[in-house]
């Protein structure tokens, strides 16, 4: 598996969307998930609430460290995965399957331009380096 | 971290081996430390179930010697130095005036006459100016800690790991007492002492002839499935043992007594430094005190977080992480005394919200040292 599939859309706070017809489902990239280390807890907005591109959704914990999750695209929450509570290990074993956070139905189709593609993205981490509260 | 403060960074005489086998590496009171090799869970349970080594050679080492050690150091510390016997150690602590803590330490008899203090990295500079300030009579100290390297090797496994490697029977040696020997060839203090609640050694050798040793353990370590461990995995071992960190879970502003240390204070013993101080709190009672707690609610306690009941607040979070081995989130901090019996219910604000967490027995995990 790559590690920064070519489906996906990123951002430079390391979060992906994956575009599913009119919905997105969002995760931390791989190297989101190594940076942080371990990561021991999730928290995540319910279903219903309303996210905003940049905008901080969430929080996932590591033993060491606290970072907020900024959503890649605006819209309300229509999934969330519940079983990441209880088997948080699951965003550093597989950030891009069973660790994904959210799916939002998107509100306005044109922020994706605003993300990253995966070559965009792996350009970014060679110069930028990342900030994930390493 | 911006590579000019890298470089601003002391090093171990590990710290080659740590970048060799690609640790992470953050700075530590001052010093460029291994965080994590193969991730601070792993580690964690590489020391719980086998056997892992951890580079602790930026503490410190001070050496006393002279008539009038003994009694220099039983004014100095809060133990009882004369009741120390030779090849003994004994966790005891430096406190101001005030009886806040200057720092905490191990005390190592060499001989009837001699002392090696082991302190904290990152109050080495201060703990020095405060001991050469106060010692008085015949006694010759020395700082040894650039000299000095110090490797602990903790685990299950550790007794098998390090006594294929030496000429010391470390069957032989008690939990907390030390013997002199050879380790891979090089002359090593090894001591039945640790900070992670397994059985263990730490290994104090020449800083020059660190590195052999490290390597010699890592590779004879590989049929016990030894591991090399960062500081991120010493902190969460040590947590489930409730053990206190330095500049956490004390510093100057805490006293011996409230932060559970009473048991290496040795009012009887007559006058040391802080000893009026840490009378009048006996006297009257400590008015806070530090406790372990578990997490009621789904949360993660964090160093700073404010502990409240019924909205007030009644103290802080001093530590506090996920404990891989108890498969909780727990955490020690300060309450007011009246809310330190275990089971009391209190809150820890989380990003603004309380979240129910408990007084908990501790330490968290049944530690398995040497009796």
């Amino acid at each position: 598996m790559a590690s920064y599939p070519a489906e996906l859309r990123y951002t430079r706070e390391h979060e992906w969307a994956k575009v599913e017809g009119g919905r997105a489902r969002i995760g931390i990239t791989h190297y989101a998930q190594d940076q942080l280390g371990d990561v021991v807890f999730v928290e995540l907005p319910k279903v219903g609430t309303r996210v905003r591109q940049t905008q901080s959704f969430g929080v996932v914990e590591s033993v060491k460290a606290v970072s907020d999750l900024f959503a890649p695209l605006s819209g309300e929450v229509v999934e969330v995965n519940q079983p990441l509570t209880e088997h948080p290990e699951q965003v550093n074993r597989d950030p891009y399957g069973a660790g994904w956070l959210i799916v939002v139905a998107i509100s306005d189709p044109k922020e994706l331009e605003q993300l990253l593609s995966a070559a965009d993205y792996e350009k970014f981490l060679e110069t930028a380096g990342g900030s994930t509260g390493d | 971290m911006a590579p000019s403060d890298t470089a601003r960074l002391k090093r171990t005489p590990l710290h080659a081996a740590h970048v060799r086998l690609g640790a992470r590496m953050i700075g530590f009171g001052g010093w460029d430390m291994p965080v994590q090799y193969a991730g601070i869970v792993e580690e964690h349970r590489t020391v719980r179930t086998a056997v892992g080594c951890f580079d602790v050679s930026h503490m410190g080492e001070f050496e006393f010697r002279g008539p009038d050690a003994t009694r220099a150091l039983q004014r100095l510390t809060t133990n009882d130095v004369p009741s120390l016997a030779v090849g003994q150690v004994q966790y005891s602590l430096l406190c101001y005036e005030d009886g806040g803590i200057v720092d905490d330490l191990t005390l190592y008899r060499l001989a009837h006459d001699d002392y090696m203090m082991t302190v904290n990295a990152a109050n080495i500079d201060k703990d020095w100016a405060w001991v050469t300030g106060h010692v008085e009579g015949k006694v010759d100290a020395r700082n040894a800690s650039a000299e000095t390297g110090l490797i602990a090797v903790q685990g299950p496994k550790a007794e098998g790991l390090v006594g294929r490697l030496t000429d010391v029977d470390v069957t032989a040696i008690g939990y907390y007492r030390f013997a002199r020997g050879r380790v891979a060839g090089v002359p090593a203090i090894v001591s039945r002492t640790g900070y992670t609640g397994e059985d263990g050694f730490e290994l104090y050798l020449p800083a020059s002839s660190t590195e052999p040793v490290w390597d010699a353990l890592l590779t004879e370590g590989k049929r016990d499935g030894v591991g090399p461990i960062g500081l991120g995995a010493r902190d969460t071992l040590r947590l489930e043992m409730r053990y206190a960190l330095y500049g956490n879970d004390i510093d100057q502003t805490t006293n011996p007594l409230e932060a559970g240390l009473g048991w290496v204070v040795k009012l009887p013993k007559g006058d040391f430094v802080g000893r009026p101080a840490i009378e009048r709190v006996k006297a009257e009672g400590p008015i806070r005190r530090l406790v372990g707690f578990e997490m009621v609610d789904r949360a993660v306690a964090r160093h700073g977080y404010r502990i409240v009941r019924d909205g007030a607040e009644v103290g802080h979070v001093t530590s506090g992480s996920y404990g891989p081995s108890v498969d909780r989130y727990i955490g020690m901090g300060y309450v007011t005394a009246a809310l330190a019996a275990v089971g009391t219910e209190i809150d820890v604000e989380v990003r603004g919200r309380p979240q129910k967490a408990r007084v908990a027995t501790t330490p968290f995990y049944a530690p398995k040292v040497k009796k």
